[in-house]
């Protein structure tokens, strides 16, 4: 495995490309990535009329196998890779035995005996090693290959369109979370229909000597469509939107599943013992202790991660993500509130749209929510997960 | 990134235009860029005393917020009145349509630390 240099981040497969593009770069999780191409919120917005291309080549890519990889995933995960199909994507998450998410994952079956379980770019290397103790006693070996793969993302309404023609495989018959191997632009990949946009879109793991060509015949097809380059930036806010958690806002030692709303990939009644099993299930018959919420800012100043969150002028909880929504053309943001407040603030007149219009808070913003923004109370109106609703359906 | 002759700059990364007395002052190409799409820009309202070097005002992005420093001693005249519902002035005409505000200087007002053209752009290669 590689060891890189301590200073110097490192680059993906497709860094020529994005400084061809004048990307604006920026170092991500040790990594050099493109933040934005021109800006970050036409970047978003194509994504949602159309389509956008992400680099996503800075995630982990870790493969588990052998007789025993199902049992040792279902021990080290709070999720049931046992029990996937072949063919099938997981979002999963790993915890510590404290019930602390140590990281949030997608799993993918690729075989009986073998598993990708993709990381966080930031705890990859965390991930490696926990799942390697865990897998100790079990027939399953653990190997970080994310030097072996390249990933890029194509996401949007268009995205099915513009990757058809250009991939073997029938891209009707590919099911939401599901991973199939077949070709795109002549090159083998992994392709799944995953992503974290909240729009329809397909994942593209493949070798990195391919990245290139696969990525500039993606563009050069897509262009017709609206594809274009999408950053960090434009990834963060249509997370954001599609109120998706991101590790080191929503998650992090100091949360369980539960607290982020969830506790559905928690599998209690999987067999046999998985770490952090007595914690989580404490966890799961306590009441909340916290509760993640939506909020939409009543004033232009944006709610930013750490900003306390006030209910009648006491801070009752702490936002964890914010960012103007080019969709809704306000702030948004989620945030950890006591569950009195969750209750109380969210009992007001409820929240009449919920398709992603461009509109301002409903009547006056409910002045007992606020946000210390920097000094300087701004109401907030509670709003339901997620902000945005896609409109265009996929295949089920 | 251009930096225009007739202007001069702050190390805060403004841009100061001084006529008459009046200091009219924005955000470099520099700033704009390194903010991204700006969403919101915070300035005194006019008849606010300012001082130089301290801050007052912000400029808000996408992923970040800056402080706006006055570059000079004086009293704000007047504030942009298009940045509120157009705040992507600031990106896409820095120096001209997203001027942010102008202020009359104090009578002994002497401006100190204003850079050069070339001392900005000097500043802004060091920067990266």
């Amino acid at each position: 495995m590689i060891t890189p240099d301590a200073t110097e981040p490192r680059s993906t497969p497709l860094r020529g490309v994005h400084e061809q593009l004048g990307a604006s770069m920026t170092e991500f999780a040790g990594w050099l990535m493109p933040l934005r191409y021109r800006s970050e919120t036409a970047e978003h917005q194509a994504v949602r009329a159309s389509a956008g291309l992400f680099d996503l080549s800075h995630m982990g890519e870790i493969i588990v196998d052998g007789p025993g990889a199902a049992a040792a995933l279902d021990y080290a995960l709070v999720g049931q890779p046992s029990s996937m199909a072949p063919g099938r994507a997981r979002y999963t998450m790993i915890c510590a035995a404290d019930g602390g998410v140590l990281d949030d994952l997608i799993v993918y079956r690729l075989d009986d005996q073998e598993f990708l379980v993709v990381a966080n770019a930031a705890n990859t290397s965390v991930v490696e090693t926990a799942l390697r103790e865990r897998a100790d006693g079990h027939d399953a070996q653990i190997t970080d290959q994310t030097e072996a793969y390249a990933l890029i993302a194509i996401q949007g309404p268009a995205a099915a369109g513009i990757l058809g023609p250009l991939t073997d495989v029938a891209l009707d018959g590919v099911k939401y979370y599901t991973g199939h191997r077949g070709t795109v632009a002549g090159r083998e990949v992994l392709l799944a229909r995953t992503g974290y946009t909240g729009e329809d879109g397909f994942e593209v793991f493949s070798q990195p000597g391919d990245a290139e060509h696969i990525w500039m015949t993606l563009s050069g097809a897509g262009a017709a469509a609206g594809l274009v380059p999408a950053g960090l930036a434009a990834r963060d806010t249509l997370r954001l939107e599609a109120g998706m958690p991101l590790y080191g806002s929503e998650l992090g030692p100091d949360t369980t599943p539960f607290d982020a709303g969830l506790g559905r990939v928690v599998k209690l009644d999987k067999p046999g013992d998985f770490v952090g099993r007595a914690a989580l299930a404490a966890a799961a018959q306590a009441p909340p202790r916290r509760v993640l919420v939506g909020l939409r800012g009543g004033t232009r100043r944006v709610p930013r991660h750490g900003y306390p969150v006030l209910w009648d002028g006491q801070a009752r909880g702490t936002v964890t993500s914010g960012a103007p929504s080019p969709t809704l053309g306000v702030p948004i943001a989620m945030a950890y509130v006591e569950p009195e407040v969750a209750a109380e603030a969210g009992a007001g007149p409820p929240e009449a749209d919920q398709h992603g219009a461009a509109d301002g808070p409903h009547g006056a913003a409910d002045s007992r929510l606020a946000v210390d923004i920097r000094g300087r109370a701004e109401p907030a109106v509670l709003t339901p997960l997620p902000f945005y609703h896609r409109t265009h359906e996929r295949p089920r | 990134m251009t930096v225009p002759e007739n202007l001069s700059y702050t190390p805060e990364h403004e841009w100061v235009a001084i006529n008459d007395g009046v200091a009219s002052v924005g955000i470099t190409d520099f700033a704009q860029q390194a903010l991204g799409d700006v969403v919101y820009v915070s300035v005194p309202a006019p008849g606010t005393a300012v001082t130089a070097g301290e801050p007052f005002g912000e400029v808000e992005s996408t992923k970040s917020v800056s402080d706006l420093y006055s570059p000079v001693d004086g009293e704000v005249i007047e504030a942009n009145p298009e940045i509120d519902d157009d705040p992507g002035l600031v990106n896409t005409d820095p120096y001209g349509a997203g001027w942010l505000l102008r202020i009359r200087m104090a009578d002994d007002a002497d401006p100190v630390g204003l850079l050069t053209p070339e001392e900005y752009t000097a500043l802004t290669k060091e920067a990266e």
